[in-house]
Formats: C-alpha cells, structure tokens, sequence
C-alpha cells in the first residue's frame, strides 16, 4: 500500500484514538463512544461488502445474515457448549464462509445480477430458520446473557475497552484490505472491474475471483457478528433481516463504493444518522433512507469520499474517466 | 496449428456463424475481412472462448479447445488484441503490462524480461509507464494492447480490428508493427474491415459474408479477386460494370 494510504491511516488512527477523549468534555455527546463502537462493528461489514460492489461489481442482499450467522454462531457456542469466544468466533467465520462459497459458486458463474437475487433469498432463508428453532436460537425473542469477550484471562469489558478493541480489529482489517489491493490479486481485480472481457482475456478466471472475494466479505461479516453479539449480550433476529443487509449497503454507498475509505466514513456517518439523529423519524425511517438512497444515486454516485478535493482518496484521475466514456 | 472446422454459432438468436472453416499453419498471417455483420467478431469469440459454438471443432495444437473458457484458451496459446482494444485505463501502463503476463505468475523474471524488451521495441511505453494507460493516443493504446497480448507469450496472436478508430497515419503505423511482427515469426490471425491494407500483409485470407466463407486465397491473389474488389476494395467496380 502507498504511502497516502498510510498517511491517512496514520491521521484516522489518532483521530480514533482521541475520539473518547474528546466527547467525554461534553456530557450531550458522551455516549457517542458507544455509537463509534457500533460503528467500528459495521464497518467491518461494510470494508467486505465494499470490495464485493467496488471490485467484483456484485451487490449481496445477505450481508445481514452472514452478519447474523457470525453473532449466533458466538451465542450459541459460548452459552451452550461453552467455547472459548476466540474459538467460537473462528467457528462462525468458517461456517459464514463456507455458505457464502455455496451460494456463491452456482450464481456468479452466470453473468448480470444472480448474487443479489440468490442472497435475497438467502437472507430471507437464514431470518425465518433465527425465528423458528426456538431450542437453538431461543426465537423471536432471541438469546440473552452470552458472556463477554474472552482471550486467555483478558476479559474485554467496558465502552473504551470495547471501542478500542473493535476498532483495532478495522484497522487490522483495513490495512488487510489494502494489502489485498495492492497484490497481484489486487490488480486482476481492478482489471475485471475496468474489463472484464479483456481480463479474461488475460487468463484472469474472473468467477473464481468473485466468489472468493464474495467469501470474504461473508468471512468479515461474521467477524463482525461475533463481536456485535458479545457487546451487545443479547441478539435477537430482528437485527439480522433484509432491512440491516440493505442499510449496510446504503453505508457503502453513502461513503463511495470504489474506495475503502468510503465504507468506513459513510458507516460512521450512517450510523449517527440511523442510531442518532434519525430517531425523530421513528417508523418513517425507512422513508428517509429511501431518500437517502436516491439522492446519493443521482447526485452524488461516487459517495462522500468524491467530495474531497484533489485526489487524496481517488484512485482514478479526471482523464482516464474521460477516455473511458469515450471508448465504450 | 489452428483448425476451425465447420463451427457454428449462435450469437443470441441470430445464426451468426453458419458453417465456417479455416485454419491457420505456424509462422503464417492470416486475415479474415468482411462487412459489418458478416460474423469476424463472432468467429474471434468463438476462438477465444468468448462464445460458445453449438456445432462444429476448433483445435489449436492438435487440442480440442472448442468450448474452454477464456482463461483456459490463453494457457493453451492464444492471445487476444480485442476490438476496440480495450486496455485498463485507469491503470498505469506498466500494470496493464504486467496484467499481460498474468499467466506466468511462478515466473516473474521473465515477465520483467518481456515488459523491458517491449520498452525497447516501443519506448514511447517506456516514457509513460508510470501514466494511467486512458492517457495514452490511440495509437499508443494499441501498441500497449499488443505489447499486453504479447506478455502471455502465445503461440498465436489473434488482432481484432487493430485499425479500428484510428487515423489513417496511425493505421499505417499498426501495419508496420505487424509486418515487423511477422518477420520475427510469429503466427498472427489478423481480422480486418481495411481488406487491402490487410491483404496486403498476409500470406492469406478469407473472406467472411452473413456467416459463411465465401472466399480463400493467397493474399495478393485475393487482392486482385474481382468479386473482392467489386465488394470491399471499391476500386476496379468499373471494369466490373464493363465486363
């Protein structure tokens, strides 16, 4: 990765680390730590699906429940059978995965928008079997009482403790991200997403490439799952449905698909606005995100981060998006 | 090397490809000209693995390589300039390079060889190897597309309307690359709508018409075949009339 990225790494980093600091002068917006650790949850949800929409040009409608199947995963094996969170949590990331191969592997071999179509019902799938095996998953009502998060006799207890601790995980993830990119994996599937045809034409098996990449971002999403579940103590299957993997897609695009950057500032941003300041709206939410949703398609395609000046987040310059309108 | 028997293919559900033969022997250029419509693009798909014949054989080295994915076409030896050329363009030269040898992954060395013997042959990529490839003319965009084709390191070289959108200098310029590139011995399947400039530089061609070959010659021989002139050359159509 480029030394920019490390740059802005370096300044977002402080910028977190400061972050409890700075709200705790004013007592409104103490709380807002706890909102950030939300935040730093979704937004490894967000860094998969932005890879996924970004690079493979794929849209997943089942982020939710990979995010679910991460968090029960946790549960279930913490309270029932005892594991070590460490190890339950790697058990959710494996099963996330390995579903995510499954569904992946028939419907990204055909060209157009069968992922989104397949996940849909995924996602429905997974949200009826959280509310029906009542034994397992204790319902509608959910499981309470799943333990805190445990590594050796390091418990992670408290706001700063968890804040820290999830955030460390993005950045780790982050840079992971950026690691990826910067490979020659990295290249192939910048190439795929300028030209397929032509990246195929290079030898690039671009199939194979999307559904690993859409494994991936199911493996982050049950990460994330894991870590939700044992913050919050309490997960219930309303978290998981349709709405939460559409309101994760509309943070990757709020914040700018073709930048990982982008999917951290628009999950931030939007879960201020859906945790905070949206509360007013109460059941008319979902209202307001469709607005959202459009405004951002038709004004604003690039997302927050093609606001800033310059090219500090952009990877493509002016000219080359000229050249390629011309060409096709 | 490569034989395409008989091949049929459907492009939608229109028959673009009714019944097309040809083959192509090691060292030799061949150009397949027709109109627009008369199945080139369909036929290069068909080859590369991009579309997929309903009847007929292809082989390439004595293989059976009808149907393979593309991925798999390029281990096998072909490489593909595709129409329109269709470089990254939002990624330097030297990574669309790069993506050019990206089969020989085990071998880096030797991708570093050829990514340097090509700045030698073109140094203008020399230059600019550190610009987004969309910043390049035209002309240079497909000195960079066959220089990218060329990094697989193929047995055979399949240019799809190298000319095209082009100006007429540049164009010459595309054909003096690949003249040179037949010196060096290479095999090349060269698929032209300029019939003379394209004929003129191979050893033979065939003439494609509404998904059928119509005709099949020595390049010169075919450049003085009244029906191609009458059709695509637009000279001697009087002599045509007169006769």
């Amino acid at each position: 990765m480029g030394r920019k990225n490390w740059l802005i790494l370096l300044g977002a980093a402080i910028f977190i680390a400061a972050f409890p600091w700075l709200v705790a002068q004013f007592k409104a917006i103490s709380h807002y730590v706890d909102v950030m650790v939300f935040a730093g949850i979704f937004s490894l949800v967000c860094l998969g699906l932005s890879l996924l929409m970004g690079y493979a040009g794929q849209i997943s409608l089942a982020q939710a429940a990979f995010f679910g199947i991460g968090a029960y995963a946790s549960g279930i094996l913490t309270t029932k059978f005892g594991f070590n969170s460490l190890v339950a949590m790697a058990a959710g990331m494996t099963i996330s995965g390995a579903i995510a191969w499954l569904v992946g592997v028939p419907s990204l071999r055909l060209k157009g928008h069968y992922l989104a179509m397949a996940t849909m019902g995924f996602g429905v799938i997974v949200n009826i079997v959280l509310a029906e095996e009542v034994n397992w998953t204790g319902g509608p009502s959910g499981m309470a009482d799943i333990p805190p998060f445990r590594i050796g006799t390091f418990t992670i207890d408290g706001e700063i403790a968890w804040y820290y601790a999830v955030w460390a995980v993005v950045f780790c993830a982050l840079i992971f991200c950026f690691h990826i990119l910067h490979s020659r994996v990295g290249r192939a599937l910048r190439a795929i997403h300028e030209e397929e045809r032509a990246a195929e034409s290079m030898g690039v098996p671009t199939a194979r490439y999307k559904v690993r990449i859409f494994v991936l971002s199911a493996v982050f999403a049950a990460l994330a799952g894991s870590l939700y579940a044992h913050y919050v103590a309490c997960v219930n299957p309303s978290s998981f449905n349709l709405m939460w993997s559409i309101r994760f897609m509309l943070m990757v695009m709020v914040g700018g698909m073709h930048s990982l950057w982008g999917a951290i500032v628009g999950t931030v941003l939007m879960t201020f606005v859906g945790n905070e300041w949206l509360q007013v709206f109460a059941e008319l939410e979902i209202l307001v995100y469709g607005a959202i949703l459009l405004i951002v398609a038709l004004f604003l395609p690039g997302g927050i981060v093609s606001l800033v000046p310059g090219r500090i987040f952009r990877r493509k310059a002016p000219e080359a998006t000229l050249a390629e309108g011309a060409g096709s | 090397m490569l034989v395409v028997k008989s091949v049929h293919t459907y492009y939608g559900n229109i028959h673009a490809l009714k019944g097309v033969s040809l083959h192509v022997r090691k060292g030799e250029i061949v150009t397949l000209v027709g109109a627009n419509g008369a199945g080139k693009s369909t036929l290069v798909n068909t080859i590369c693995g991009m579309a997929k014949p309903s009847r007929g054989s292809i082989e390439f080295n004595d293989r059976a390589i009808e149907g393979l994915p593309p991925e798999t076409i390029v281990r096998r030896g072909i490489a593909l300039v595709p129409e329109g050329r269709q470089i990254f363009s939002a990624m330097s030269v030297e990574a669309n390079l790069l993506m050019g040898g990206y089969i020989h992954r085990k071998n880096p060395g030797q991708v570093r060889e050829d990514m340097d013997r090509f700045y030698g042959i073109f140094p203008i990529l020399k230059q600019r190897k550190g610009q987004l490839a969309g910043t390049l003319s035209g002309g240079e965009q497909q000195m960079l597309a066959i220089s990218r084709a060329l990094m697989s390191r193929p047995d055979l070289l399949v240019l799809d309307e190298p000319s095209m959108g082009l100006a007429p200098l540049v164009t010459r310029e595309i054909f003096a690359i690949i003249r040179e590139l037949k010196e060096q011995g290479r095999t090349i399947l060269l698929i032209e709508q300029n019939a003379r400039a394209a004929l003129k530089v191979a050893d033979r061609g065939y003439v494609l018409e509404i998904g059928k070959v119509i005709l099949e010659g020595e390049g010169p021989e075919l450049l003085e075949h009244r029906e191609v002139k009458r059709a695509y050359l637009g000279k001697g159509a009087k002599q045509i009339w007169e006769a």
